[in-house]
């Protein structure tokens, strides 16, 4: 249940609301250059998820075996900690390159028809920026952070996925617009680039509308009675507030809206016995 | 050959304008879309690019002779990636909320497609001298492109440039065109200022053209 719950946020907040081209900008050179018709923009956005997974995975594997501090593989090798994380760039660009190379080859060698269609996609990708942001997106998760809040492979192939998918959504979006386009009457001076940007501007207007859907889906999944669970969180912060003061009060507001999570819930659990024993004497 | 091609400083020039990366060949729309929303953040991001595509330039330049074709773009990137990793040390280093706010736009200069681009066109093929100032002027081209964005997202979007409230003044809050840092005005700025600078060569086009015809 967790698993999927997170998975479905992933899904969302990576492909719709934080959409890699309309919301950070990455892999705007394909965006601009590929979406003049829609077999082609879904070719290169199939390209782009299956590149995208397979770096994002190999990336994860490198930064937490080899580059993070304290990673297990460096340890065995060295015998100490020590910190490789400044290398993580070029490691990255490697492993993409690298990567790129490999999944042509092998598409090359086993799938001719898909490499054909793929065409000259595939080269292209290695200087894709949306592949080294999720790489990036990857290590900030992996490096840095606290064992609790570490990304698994799990994790890290699902926010490669789903950035693959937003990618896809969007170029093809692009594509079938600019089909349209065509047959528009479009300012001289506009032409090309200048009008894919301005209707990329109003599409990413649209997709601004998505901001906030994570929340309510997050609200839908931990929490399966929203009304319900609202009135008994009011209740208990009122229940809180007139026991123990503010603090309690809060804590004891955010307790019953998250049943599942157990590891917030065993921290609370573990703190709330503590607070009242402290007030009381 | 190589000596028939532009001087040095023809090369600089071309840079600024008549070949500016980002408004005439389309190249590093990524970062300069995401790092415009003000002034401050665009300069230290031209800076950065400045440094890499300078000193990846220089170095393309100096070993071209050993360069093998079918390995050449692998050593461009990772010359890149190196010079990346020291600028975004030095940000961290020295100014780092400036590097916070810009987070992972600097180390996407690896793939930002002007340098490899410089690398690929001039340092290749040319001396040091050449690369060097073809570098400048690139950067220079790319640092006044992002300086129009950010002056046009940044006047719009809080009335202010380079930090410094410019009018609106008090109550600047509720005067904010908020969509202006957001990506939507990104988007749309650049369409739209593209189009100008299409529209502004088209002009200057027909005006001179008379004139060296007749």
């Amino acid at each position: 249940m967790d698993v999927i719950s997170q998975l479905v946020l992933l899904s969302v907040g990576t492909a719709l609301i934080n959409n890699y081209v309309l919301h950070f900008f990455v892999g705007m050179c394909p965006f601009i250059g590929v979406s003049r018709r829609v077999d082609m923009a879904f070719g290169m956005g199939a390209a782009v998820t299956f590149v995208i997974t397979i770096a994002g995975i190999l990336s994860w594997a490198i930064t937490y075996f080899i580059l993070q501090p304290g990673a297990p593989l460096t340890r065995l090798i060295l015998g100490r900690e020590i910190d490789l994380s400044i290398l993580s760039y070029i490691a990255y660009i490697f492993v993409i390159g690298a990567c790129v190379q490999f999944v042509e080859m092998y598409l090359r060698k086993f799938f001719p028809s898909l490499y054909k269609a793929f065409g000259v996609f595939l080269p292209l990708i290695t200087t894709n920026c949306a592949i080294l942001f999720a790489c990036l997106e990857i290590m900030k998760h992996v490096v840095g952070v606290g064992p609790a809040e570490q990304w698994g492979l799990f994790q890290a192939m699902g926010l490669a996925f789903f950035a693959g998918i937003g990618f896809t959504i969007a170029i093809v979006i692009m594509a079938g617009i600019r089909e349209e386009l065509d047959h528009c009457d479009v300012p001289g001076p506009l032409r090309g680039p200048g009008i894919t940007l301005i209707v990329t501007g109003i599409l990413a207007l649209a997709f601004l509308g998505f901001t906030g859907m994570d929340r309510g889906i997050n609200k839908r999944l931990v929490a399966p009675k929203p009304a319900a669970s609202a009135r008994a969180q009011l209740a208990a912060a009122r229940e809180g507030v007139r026991e123990h003061g503010g603090a309690a009060g809060a804590q004891g507001a955010t307790a019953p809206a998250r049943p599942d999570l157990s590891p917030d819930r065993a921290g609370r659990t573990a703190d709330e016995p503590g607070g009242p024993a402290r007030v009381l004497p | 050959m190589a000596s028939d091609g532009p001087t040095p400083l023809e090369r600089f020039i071309n840079g600024i304008l008549p070949e500016n990366p980002l408004y005439r060949q389309v190249l590093g729309t990524c970062p300069s879309l995401a790092v415009t929303g003000n002034m401050k953040a665009a300069m230290t991001m031209a800076g950065a690019v400045a440094f890499v595509l300078v000193c990846a330039n220089i170095m393309t330049s100096l070993i071209r002779s050993f360069l093998k074709p079918h390995l050449r773009i692998l050593v461009f990137i990772l010359l890149i990636a190196a010079f990346v990793t020291i600028a975004d040390r030095f940000l961290a280093a020295y100014m780092y909320e400036m590097s916070k706010e810009l987070g992972p736009y600097v180390p996407l200069i690896i793939v930002n497609c002007i340098i490899i681009c410089r690398c690929e066109v001039c340092a290749a093929k040319q001396g040091v001298l050449p690369s060097l100032t073809d570098a400048l002027g690139q950067s220079a081209g790319y640092a006044l492109a992002l300086a129009s964005l950010a002056t046009v997202r940044e006047l719009l979007g809080s009335g202010s440039w380079f930090g410094i409230q410019l009018f609106w003044g008090e109550g600047a809050e509720q005067y904010r065109w908020v969509l202006m840092g957001q990506p939507p005005g990104a988007f749309l700025t650049l369409g739209l200022l593209m189009g100008l600078s299409v529209w502004i060569s088209q002009v200057w086009g027909r005006r001179t053209k008379p004139r060296v015809s007749g």
